[in-house]
């Protein structure tokens, strides 16, 4: 506290003394600076070509991200593509018909095999593993026969598509029940040529 | 055929035996009796004076009493063939496993008051033979002796086929038919797996080399061959494969589409199977000819597939699917004349399939479709009547042992897929195989001449 009482009288002291003197004279003007317009320029350019690189690499960043994402959707499209053409069908027991639920998985087909022309697949029947087996090969035959036949009425040629069966060698699915059962009887897609690199409709 | 293929291996093995020349004759005249006569049930019937003096009593099997071997694996030589004349189901054995191997002559009023109406004495020599000699026990007397020579190494799977061999020779000896312990049975490993083959006895199981996901094996008459369809694989087709066993050769026959199902005509010449890219019809094709495979069916669109020949060779019998769904048919052996054999009878349940013909040409075995379950049944070709032969767990695939009253087919009562031997005549059942995944067994004929590559 002594000390803060100390401090505050030379401040007022300092004031107050502040108050009794004139003021100095002004001093003189500086004179005006030369002005260099030169390097003016030189900085705003250099300001002006940082902000247009900055801006070009902007572009060139948005540009590459919107190949990528166009190379992204493109892949997809092709990988979707893809699925859609080697999507597999399914049967009723002992049944070689195309079911009414099954036609649109095979209706998608189509407008890909018209849009690559190359391609050839591979359709394997398969069966469940109820029934004889040596009957159910046959069966397997007809079913890929029965696929083929569905896509060749919308226009694909037949000899793009090979048929093949495994009967019920080939299972997917484990199991005595319907569940295993039904996933087992199906038509499988394989692509054999063509489709490097698949076009999209 | 085969009886008399065994017949002269036999012989030709026990050529220096005086019995062999004897034994041989009164076969002879056996296998010639039983092809003329043609009873009631074939399969049962011995003709009058071709047995060596025993009475076959139909109500109840004659006992043998095997006497303990004597020399090198005289347990195996015992086991094996205890086991192959208690599988005959034509015989009840009497095991003699203790005791020293009888020397001298023996004691025939012992055995008769045992009920024994032969007793069998095997020896493995010091020079690895194997020496039978089969007592005729009221006769009291030797009516067989013979020595087989004991491939090496014992024990090892052709070492067996020569003591099954001796076995039914016994067999043929006592009952005056050979037994069926010298046969194998060929069958596929579902999913990728190889032909098996497999003693008679559930023993000495080994793969064909060369035939993963090659389905259905059929024999050839010779039991030298095995036919089987080959599943596609790349740019490999669909296709009908003959391997030789001894030497390991393949042939290989395809017409379009899916092939499958192929069987030896009973001379072994032709093999037919079935073929197609949507509907299946049944193709000839003579073996190991380059000529193309002639059409037999024409179906009007629907599946032929599972033939098999009559003994005669004169009919086949197959599944077709010209109904809407699977069933029966026998027709001509060129094509002609096709008729449905599971006519009637079946109820609701709308599935026959797999035929194989008995060997004696009067029966069927399919497998039919009752209460969503399948089973094997066997079927009269003259009056159709049936017979239901299984009924724990599903049963399916059956084929006829040479004896034709055994059946090999699929069971899954044990939960697997395996293997399982029935005695059509007493109903006595028996696993075959422990592996799982068995499928599409065929019996073959007689080997009488150990086979492998």
């Amino acid at each position: 506290m002594n000390r803060f009482r100390i401090a505050s009288m030379i401040a007022l002291t300092a004031v107050v003394a502040a108050c009794s003197k004139k003021p100095p004279p002004a001093p003189a003007p500086a004179p005006a600076p030369a002005i260099n317009q030169d390097s003016i320029d030189r900085a705003n350019k250099a300001r002006a070509d940082s902000i247009a690189a900055a801006e070009t690499a902007r572009r060139r960043a948005e540009e590459a991200a919107r190949a990528a994402e166009e190379t992204r959707r493109i892949e997809a499209a092709r990988a979707a593509a893809r699925n859609t053409l080697v999507a597999k069908v399914y049967f009723d027991y002992d049944m070689d018909n195309i079911r009414p639920d099954q036609q649109a998985t095979l209706d998608a087909k189509v407008p890909i095999l018209n849009a690559n022309t190359d391609i050839h697949l591979r359709i394997a029947g398969h069966t469940d593993d109820r029934g004889s087996d040596e009957y159910n090969l046959a069966l397997g035959q007809r079913r890929a026969a029965s696929v083929r036949r569905y896509l060749v009425a919308r226009g694909i040629g037949e000899s793009r598509m090979d048929i093949v069966s495994y009967g019920e060698q080939r299972p997917v699915a484990t199991g005595e029940n319907e569940e295993a059962w039904a996933q087992n009887r199906r038509a499988e897609f394989e692509i054999t040529a063509g489709g490097n690199p698949i076009k999209v409709p | 055929m085969n009886e008399e293929r065994i017949e002269q291996a036999g012989c030709a093995k026990r050529r220096a035996a005086p019995a062999c020349h004897w034994l041989n004759v009164g076969v002879a005249a056996a296998l010639a009796l039983v092809v003329t006569a043609a009873p009631g049930r074939a399969q049962d019937t011995v003709p009058a004076g071709v047995r060596i003096g025993l009475t076959y009593d139909r109500s109840g099997k004659p006992a043998v009493a095997l006497a303990p071997v004597a020399g090198p694996n005289a347990d195996s030589v015992f086991a094996i063939m205890a086991r192959d004349l208690d599988f005959s189901d034509r015989l009840t054995v009497i095991r003699q496993d203790s005791g020293d191997a009888p020397t001298g002559a023996l004691n025939y009023d012992l055995y008769a008051k045992l009920n024994a109406a032969a007793v069998v004495q095997a020896t493995v020599t010091p020079t690895g033979g194997l020496h039978i000699a089969v007592h005729e026990v009221a006769g009291k007397r030797v009516a067989l002796v013979m020595d087989l020579p004991l491939p090496s190494p014992a024990l090892s799977r052709d070492w067996r086929h020569v003591v099954h061999i001796a076995s039914d020779s016994v067999e043929w000896s006592v009952l005056g038919r050979p037994g069926i312990a010298s046969t194998r049975i060929a069958y596929t490993i579902q999913y990728g797996g190889a032909i098996t083959l497999v003693d008679f006895d559930g023993e000495g199981a080994w793969q064909v080399p060369g035939t993963h996901d090659c389905l259905s094996p059929s024999w050839d008459p010779t039991g030298t061959k095995v036919a089987c369809n080959a599943l596609p694989e790349g740019n490999s087709p669909s296709r009908i494969e003959v391997h030789d066993l001894a030497t390991g050769r393949k042939w290989t026959t395809r017409a379009t589409g899916n092939n499958q199902t192929a069987v030896f005509s009973p001379d072994g010449r032709t093999i037919v199977f079935s073929a197609g890219s949507d509907a299946q019809d049944l193709y000839s094709v003579p073996v190991y000819s380059d000529s193309a495979p002639r059409r037999l069916t024409s179906r009007r669109g629907s599946l032929n597939v599972s033939p098999d020949f009559s003994p005669d060779g004169r009919k086949i019998v197959f599944t077709s699917s010209i109904l809407g769904h699977p069933e029966v048919y026998i027709m001509d052996a060129d094509g002609s004349s096709a008729d449905l054999l599971t006519s009637s009878g079946f109820g609701d349940d709308l599935y026959r399939s797999d035929p194989a013909f008995s060997p004696d040409g009067r029966r069927v075995a399919f497998q039919s479709r009752i209460k969503g379950t399948f089973q094997v049944m066997a079927i009269s070709v003259a009056d159709k009547s049936t017979v239901q032969l299984t009924s724990e767990g599903a049963n399916e695939s059956p084929s006829w042992a040479p004896d034709g009253r055994h059946i090999v087919f699929v069971s899954t009562r044990t939960g697997r897929r395996e293997l399982w031997v029935l005695d059509a005549e007493s109903s006595r059942a028996r696993q075959l195989t422990h592996g799982g995944r068995a499928q599409n067994p065929a019996w073959s004929p007689r080997l009488s001449f150990p086979r492998q590559p």
